[in-house]
């Protein structure tokens, strides 16, 4: 037998080692073998440990972020505030143009069932400065017909009246003021009494006498006896009802969004005015009047559509 | 495995250390699961070579080509197992089998303890490296595979900072003489 110097020895192991791991290539090449049994050893050898690994990797990952790498965390808080300042403006807007957009369509509403009427639309551009009084201001005036004492409405229900007429401008004294007012009526028992204002943002309804009957929830229009308001237009809704001698005390809650009016309708004559609902405008069936159906009391949305009787037509 | 050596040839004197029992298959073992942890937990960071590392150090500390040799063979062995059937058998396994060689024939006649030697050769070891493989690549698998580049270059620097370091490291699991 050959005998090998031992300086040699290292590189005939390495030839032998290199030789042997060439012919395993070789071989998984020409049979297309993977060497499966040595994968198998070698994977399950070092699984556990690979598992064991993971499981570091994971709490050290989990630990360094959450805890050590958090500069980028601040920034991005920054920058999500930033953005959710910015989308929270967006909405707000958005929110503000459909509720636009639902207002003025209610007008169109309104003024496509009373196209024959006299009336103008006016914007509010302004209100009153103090507490004092609650008026507000339109941009409509004496060059579009407005003058004193005409009636100003939603389509929910009556405003007020034009106390001031500029040129370009009225002032509008609202329902809610101390001074202001309108005549009016209870829907189903027709009791009549005027309507006035408090200062705060209900309504009183006075002298009616203390045996008769007044409900929560019944709904309250206009008289037409006070030469400014055409009968039926909606008031608004009994919130409260208590004994007096010799009168009731009836608080409403008014018809009208008094305390958020952008849009409103100065009527220009006397003559009744039909108070639909949308989808009666739009041809649909028309629902159960409100009379026979009680609406909850505090619910000033609940009289926006009202009409007492079905399209309240009343001679003046 | 964990014997010591002294060379005593002329005027050199070359210690060859060895190590706590089982901190060479520690470290091997430790290398090549870190190796696979790379792709899926630091993905960026899959030019590392950890194996060929460990290779290189033990190669080095130990100054046996053949005991060498066997550990970069196995440590290769083992890396192409765990990386899919994609790789045959002996890929790395060979190429580290010529590392290993190499690093303890080299570490058997230089003085490979200070840092800048040990940087410079783990550079060239890397460059070996995967020079090796760029062969066995072209010539035994035949399939096309690029020669050196400047990415090599600069994972064979990043990969000798590394080593140097954990070199360092590496040498508290010695055993004092």
């Amino acid at each position: 037998m050959v005998s090998i110097p031992s300086r040699h020895r290292s590189l005939t192991l390495l030839a032998g080692v290199l030789m042997a791991q060439v012919l395993l290539l070789a071989l998984q090449i020409k049979r297309d073998s993977r060497g499966r049994l040595i994968r198998v050893w070698a994977i399950s050898a070092v699984t556990p440990f690979e598992r064991g690994g993971s499981w570091g990797f994971v709490g050290i990952r989990g630990v360094w972020n959450h805890y050590f790498a958090l500069q980028t965390t601040s920034k991005e808080n920054q920058a999500l505030r930033i953005e959710n300042d910015t989308l929270k403006l967006t909405i707000s807007q958005l929110q503000s143009k459909a509720a636009e957009a639902d207002r003025l369509g209610k007008l169109l509403n309104f003024r496509a069932s009373n196209e024959k009427l006299p009336m103008v639309n006016a914007r509010v551009i302004g209100a009153s400065a103090g507490t004092a009084s609650r008026t507000i201001e339109i941009d409509r005036g004496e060059r579009d017909g407005v003058r004193r004492n005409q009636a100003v409405i939603t389509p929910d229900g009556a405003v007020g009246k034009v106390i001031e007429s500029y040129r370009d401008s009225a002032q509008v004294l609202l329902l809610t003021d101390r001074e202001g007012g309108a005549g009016a009526m209870l829907v189903e028992s027709r009791i009549q009494g005027p309507v006035g204002g408090t200062g705060d943002p209900t309504l009183t309804m006075k002298y009616v006498a203390g045996d008769e009957n007044v409900n929560v929830g019944e709904k309250i229009v206009t008289s037409g006896m006070d030469k400014i308001f055409p009968r039926d237009v909606p008031i608004g809704t009994v919130m409260e009802v208590k004994q007096g001698s010799p009168f009731k005390q009836i608080r409403l809650t008014p018809a009208a969004k008094l305390d958020r009016l952008e849009e409103v309708i100065v009527l220009l004559t006397q003559e009744p005015v039909e108070f639909k609902k949308d989808a009666e405008v739009q041809g649909a069936p028309s629902p159960a009047p409100a009379a026979s159906a009680p609406s909850p009391a505090a619910n000033p949305a609940s009289t926006s559509s009202v009409p007492a009787q079905p399209a309240a037509r009343v001679n003046p | 495995m964990n014997e010591a050596y002294e060379f005593h040839g002329g005027e050199t004197h070359i210690e060859v250390h060895k190590f706590f029992p089982g901190a060479v298959a520690g470290v091997a073992i430790a290398a090549l699961v870190l190796q696979a942890a790379f792709p899926v937990y630091l993905p960026g960071l899959d030019f590392l070579d950890l194996p060929l590392l460990a290779t290189i150090y033990f190669g080095l500390s130990r100054r046996n080509p053949s005991t060498g040799l066997l550990l970069g063979m196995i440590i290769g062995l083992t890396q192409d197992a765990l990386s899919g059937p994609t790789v045959p058998l002996g890929y790395y396994g060979i190429a580290k089998t010529v590392i290993g060689y190499l690093a303890s024939s080299i570490g058997a006649r230089l003085d490979t303890e200070h840092p800048a030697a040990r940087f410079a050769l783990i550079m060239g070891f890397f460059v070996a490296h995967q020079a090796i493989l760029a062969v066995v690549h072209r010539l035994l698998l035949a399939q096309p595979e690029r020669w050196l580049n400047v990415h090599l270059l600069i994972a064979a620097a990043v990969n000798a900072v590394l080593g140097t370091l954990l070199f360092a490291g590496l040498d508290r699991l010695r055993r004092s003489p």
